[in-house]
């Protein structure tokens, strides 16, 4: 996994609340066996009429969000089913960072598995970046050492991450081989069992 | 004296394998259930790092998303196909169980999981399937994980978590006559919200919750992740223990009554504390129906759809209106009014035979309206003869209804059974999101009892008068 420290990018909105990850990658996509390319089906219901034609109004589709990398969006983002397939397309679009008032809780620990920072801020804050994404092409900068994210025009909000999380998106670690550190603590514990 | 202690906080104590300042607790898993669409990515990881699949004999697998409901092993979609042989191969290499399409175990990972008796009191549960909280029934703690998580705990047999927040979900009074478990649920999210339980374990307790039967708790506790909660579970009782006793995998004879000495230990101490506690009373509680595109969005069947005028915030307008265009609904119809064209009863919710017999018991003698294709696919294989051997397949199939194989079908359509744009399913599943069952597909979420009355019907109906109505 890559290490995430600091990222730069442009804001693309989605004001929309209780995103499910059956919008976000349709079970018809789920069907690979691959971790890679998912991007191109993020949000494809969305994305795409039936005639597989981009819908204009749909931000995404939005030329002033092109090379977007921060996506923010409204509250329970990522509920539903547990599919990592949704962190793997959201990543694999382009997104890094994520802005949402709350966090679907399997979604959540999908995103720091796969070096996805989601950024929890509350709902006023969350709406006062919308308006500007919805506004105009809008870069926000986050610095995950010192939890805060800013723009050039003097917006500031500082963040909460869990620590566990934090450290684990700075470095990059691979989880299993953390535990596997841990190894004769798991032998111990199977022992005690039989 | 020690303070009591919830049931959630006493299964944690027991797997906590690891604690360090500042981190999650390395919890221990007791079973892992494994199925074909989570699962690929997390095997070739291993095979990529060289390592293996610690404890091959706490893994089980088996393949329910893309099997075929008509013809179980024609399998027409190549991709489908890949998915399903993937994991045959996967669970050969690494030495793990399957219950594989044609084997007579086979079916919906959490239908079959309690059946074969490998759900248990007492155990941490995972799989990469978000209504993993079904097995939380059992008093177990189960709950569902993402593709690394999978990877992780075939590595490791761990977890790194973070100690949840426990909710206790409190139920108070007994339900009325013709309100099922279903029902219950539907009513516990729509009162509380689709966002309630995140971040916590819920425990459902009360009057109503003791007098459900297994499957009925089966119904409730899958439910919990569509309130957000990760993990619902139940405290065992002797429901539980008679469920259990003589199952597969369940200790037999003297081991099995040490079992359930251990189990009763798990129940919630009295005074307990929760982080946060809801009630509702199980009396006010009616035959829900869904109206939305999520399952918080539902209301008892003699109610009307929302009317977004009527709502104080832009936002909350905008997100009925939303659904309402959707689901192709007035604001302000009666939800008894809506003409349905498909009837699906089935998903790890409400496919297991119980579900069956009471749907059975409504349709019996009665016809499928003609405007509407109604299907049943019970949860597993075992579900199937079962219900065959009752002779339900022939009350359904006299009544109209196709009696399929088992899978998961068109709870997510990723086999052929899906409901064309456009079209209305009263389905007994779990989501109504949009483009669940197919894309442009309207889901109304129902019980097993509210399906099979709207099949005959040909649009929702109140199943308490529907039954009443005919046989009296
Ligand atoms: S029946 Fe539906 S909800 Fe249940 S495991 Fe299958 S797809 Fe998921």
């Amino acid at each position: 996994m890559e290490p995430l420290r600091t990222h730069q990018g442009i804001v693309c909105p989605l004001n929309l609340t209780n995103v499910d990850t059956d919008q976000i990658i349709p079970k018809q996509f789920l069907k690979r066996i691959e971790r890679t390319g998912f991007g191109q089906f993020l949000f494809y219901h969305w994305r795409f009429d039936d005639n597989g034609k981009p819908r204009p109004n749909f931000p995404l589709n939005d030329s002033k969000y092109k090379n977007a990398s921060i996506l923010v969006a409204g509250k329970n983002f990522g509920c539903g089913s547990s599919r990592e397939h949704a962190p793997w397309a959201v990543q694999d679009f382009g997104f890094k960072v994520i802005i949402a008032p709350s966090y679907a809780d399997i979604f959540k620990n999908n995103c720091v598995k796969n070096g996805i920072l989601a950024i929890q801020v509350s709902e006023e804050q969350v709406q006062a970046i919308m308006k500007k994404a919805e506004s105009e092409k809008y870069t926000l900068t986050v610095n995950l050492e010192e939890q805060i994210v800013f723009d050039h025009e003097g917006f500031e909000i500082k963040f909460e991450i869990a620590p566990y999380s934090k450290q684990m998106l700075l470095n990059g670690w691979d989880e299993i081989s953390v535990t596997l550190g841990n190894e004769e603590k798991i032998k111990q514990y199977e022992l005690t069992q039989n | 004296m020690q303070t009591p202690k919830t049931i959630i906080q006493k299964i944690w104590e027991q797997h906590v394998v690891h604690q360090e300042e500042g981190k999650p607790d390395l919890l221990y898993i007791d079973l892992h259930l494994v199925h074909e669409v989570t699962s690929p990515q997390a095997f070739e990881g291993l095979r990529m790092t060289m390592r293996k699949v610690r404890r091959p004999d706490l893994t089980f697998a088996t393949m329910d998303h893309n099997v075929p409901t008509r013809q179980r092993l024609v399998i027409n979609d190549p991709i489908s196909k890949k998915q399903i042989d993937t994991l045959q191969q996967n669970c050969q290499e690494f030495g793990v169980t399957l219950a594989d399409i044609h084997h007579p175990d086979n079916g919906i990972v959490h239908v079959i999981g309690p059946e074969l008796g490998l759900t248990q009191p007492g155990k941490t549960i995972v799989c990469g399937d978000s209504h993993t909280s079904t097995h939380g029934a059992f008093g177990a703690l189960a709950f569902g994980i993402g593709t690394s998580e999978v990877e992780h705990v075939l590595a490791t047999q761990t977890l790194w978590q973070a100690p949840p927040k426990t909710l206790n979900v409190k139920i108070n009074g007994m339900l009325g006559t013709g309100v099922t478990a279903k029902d219950l649920i539907l009513a516990i999210i729509g009162k509380f919200g689709v966002q309630f339980g995140t971040g916590y374990v819920m425990e459902y307790t009360g009057e109503a919750i003791r007098a459900l039967s297994m499957e009925e708790r089966m119904t409730v506790c899958n439910m919990s992740i569509e309130a957000g909660a990760r993990a619902g579970l139940i405290t065992p009782d002797e429901t539980t223990f008679e469920y259990l006793r003589g199952r597969r995998h369940v200790p037999q004879g003297e081991a099995f009554d040490k079992a359930v000495a251990k189990w009763r230990a798990l129940a919630t101490d009295e005074g307990a504390a929760y982080d946060a506690v809801v009630e509702i009373d199980a009396a006010e509680v009616e035959p829900q129906v869904t109206w939305g595109t999520n399952p918080g969005m539902c209301i008892p069947i003699t109610a009307a759809v929302p009317n977004p005028a009527e709502k104080e915030k832009p936002n909350e307008r905008d997100e009925i209106s939303r659904a309402l265009s959707y689901m192709g609904l007035e604001a302000g119809q009666l939800i008894s009014s809506v003409k349905i064209d498909h009837v699906f009863i089935g998903s790890c919710t409400n496919s297991r035979l119980s579900d069956l017999r009471k749907a059975a018991a409504v349709v019996r003698g009665r016809k499928v309206s003609p405007t509407v294709q109604a299907i049943v696919v019970p949860g597993s294989y075992s579900v199937k003869l079962s219900a065959e051997k009752e002779g339900l397949d022939q009350v359904f199939k006299e009544a109209g209804f196709e009696w399929r194989e088992a899978g998961c079908s068109m709870c997510l359509g990723m086999n052929d059974d899906i409901v064309p744009a456009g079209e209305r399913c009263a389905s007994t599943s779990n989501r109504n999101f949009e483009g669940r069952q197919g894309n442009g597909a309207r889901t109304h979420l129902v019980s097993p009892e509210m399906a099979a009355a709207a099949a005959v019907a040909g649009h929702f109906v109140d199943v308490r008068q529907f039954t009443a109505q005919e046989v009296g």
